[in-house]
């Protein structure tokens, strides 16, 4: 299996110590079950993640990608190690987490407006004037938000009532409604066609550079990547450990006609090299 | 024409229903079935007419005993079935004593409440809860046990306690299951409240039809089976309309899609 951390796709090395650290995996590893029957979901993984990075976390598939944003989300405790998330440890859970799955999960009893909502019907400040402000301030929010994704005059539908690719667009209006320091996306665009994906990254890149939140993106798609990060991992596959781990340097607001340039094509092919090195030493490994 | 269809459906089963009671009479005027065996619903009914002013105490009696033992019911039922459903201990300790609970006759039961609140209304009602809360526990508990995990890490992710999940994801996802099992419920309470007025009350239509079969007046037993039978289709149907305006999203079938 092939080891370079740290590679430079761009010529700009990683900085050594971020100015301030949102997320930080020191030899955190999950393993799920006991005994005979424990599965390793990820080894011993360090990560450093800046406040207001745009990191993707890319590999091949059940390479623990998703258990690392579960890692920080605090749904899973390492098996060993130390997960530290905004200065606490994960199991305190008191950070402002915004999170999108690639299922919408949107609350079908619920009109959208209500579903983009309930962050702040969970999340204090915000819980405390819930019953006060849910029909005034909040709800001018969750509608403010609904019109910058392109969804106005959709709140009182139900989620049936949506295509999928506007539940994943209500879905990040209810990621940042309790405006989160930290966006956790986990295959957000993954069910989604070409154009409504590329459409909708461009939202998200609106909205990653008026607010500037960490984010921490994981997916299967390597254009999306490039597109949206400001640092890429690449994982290995299961148990995962991060191989790669370098900065994109392209000037934003990037666009998709970016993305058939000749630097972005490199880029995709070096992660696709990666990823293909990791699949195949897998794939040595157990056949 | 999807409204035409609809009436001309309604209309094929209304008729089917009113085919089975004129069969019915057809079948005792054709064999000359004694009303001491089987009664001609035409009968039935005129007994019922004639006798309701003394029929109707005992009908208000047995819907008040009925309600009385579903509303408590469905308060223990929601309790318990909520503690089942969210705690793996409570369902491990509980679910084998209630399924032995729902499993002993409750003709069996009622002496043992008339030995202890003696005969009339009490036992009426805790017979009815006794036997309707079963249903609600097990598809409260249900509900709550395959609400989706991703609907819960939703809430889990933004830092929310169990309580939080449980009345924001898992109460209200539960919710279709609770009112089939209302319907269910309804019913049952029927047939405690009946069956405890059968053995030891000395008001309610089980009663009545006691009395009436001792005295071999089989039209008023028929009655009481028929006002029974009314009482619990009328209930079913105010459940079946709630259901609809609470849980409409569950069975959304006719609704548009967005365009």
């Amino acid at each position: 299996m092939r080891m370079q951390p740290y590679a430079q796709f761009d010529g700009q090395p990683v900085p050594e110590e971020p100015a301030a650290t949102a997320i930080e995996l020191s030899e955190a590893s999950v393993t799920f079950g006991r005994g005979d029957r424990a599965v390793p979901a990820l080894s011993k993984t360090t990560l450093k993640i800046a406040d207001g990075e745009f990191v993707a976390l890319v590999g091949p598939s059940g390479c623990g990608k998703s258990t690392i944003l579960r890692l920080v989300s605090g749904l899973v405790q390492p098996t060993s190690g130390v997960v530290i998330v905004g200065g606490r440890e994960v199991a305190a859970r008191a950070m402002r987490v915004g999170m999108a799955f690639q299922n919408p999960t949107m609350l079908p009893w619920m009109t959208i407006e209500r579903n983009i909502m309930l962050p702040l019907k969970i999340v204090e400040p915000f819980r405390s004037n819930f019953r006060r402000l849910r029909k005034t301030e909040f709800r001018e929010k969750a509608n403010a938000l609904l019109e910058q994704v392109g969804l106005k005059g959709f709140g009182n539908r139900y989620p049936w009532q949506l295509s999928g690719g506007m539940l994943q667009r209500a879905n990040l209006c209810r990621a940042l409604i309790h405006q989160p320091r930290m966006l956790l996306l986990d295959e957000p665009f993954g069910a989604l066609d070409q154009f409504t994906r590329e459409e909708l990254w461009a939202i998200l890149q609106t909205l990653w550079m008026t607010h500037k939140p960490t984010v921490l993106l994981v997916t299967h798609d390597l254009r999306e990547a490039g597109f949206l990060a400001s640092r890429i991992c690449v994982m290995s596959a299961r148990p995962g450990r991060i191989l790669d781990d370098s900065r994109v340097a392209f000037a934003r607001p990037r666009t998709v006609a970016m993305t058939f340039e000749a630097d972005f094509v490199a880029l995709n092919q070096k992660l696709r090299a990666f990823i293909e090195d990791a699949r195949s030493a897998a794939e040595q490994g157990t056949g | 024409m999807m409204f035409g269809i609809d009436v001309r459906q309604k209309a094929w089963s209304a008729g089917l229903i009113v085919l089975f009671f004129v069969a019915w009479e057809l079948f005792c005027l054709m064999t000359g079935m004694s009303d001491l065996v089987l009664p001609r619903p035409s009968q039935v009914f005129v007994t019922l007419v004639q006798r309701f002013p003394v029929l109707w105490p005992h009908i208000v009696q047995t819907l008040a005993t009925t309600m009385f033992g579903f509303v408590l019911g469905v308060a223990l039922g929601v309790a318990l079935g909520a503690i089942i459903g969210v705690s793996k201990t409570a369902y491990d300790t509980c679910y084998p004593l209630l399924i032995g609970f729902s499993s002993i006759p409750k003709v069996a039961v009622v002496p043992i409440f008339v030995l202890w609140f003696g005969s009339g209304t009490v036992p009426a009602v805790l017979t009815a809860l006794s036997i309707c809360f079963f249903p609600i526990v097990v598809n409260i508990a249900t509900g709550l046990a395959t609400t989706e995990p991703e609907l819960e890490d939703v809430l889990k992710a933004l830092g929310a306690s169990k309580l939080d999940i449980l009345s924001n994801v898992g109460l209200p996802r539960t919710m279709p299951f609770f009112f089939a099992s209302l319907k269910v419920a309804i019913s049952y309470a029927f047939v405690g409240a009946v069956l405890s007025e059968t053995v030891a009350s000395n008001r309610g239509i089980g009663n009545v039809m006691m009395t009436a079969s001792s005295n071999f007046n089989v039209p008023l037993v028929f009655a009481g089976l028929f006002v029974l039978a009314g009482l619990g289709v009328a209930l079913y149907v105010v459940f079946s309309l709630i259901e609809g305006q609470v849980t409409g999203w569950a069975t959304r079938k006719n609704d548009v899609i967005a365009t």
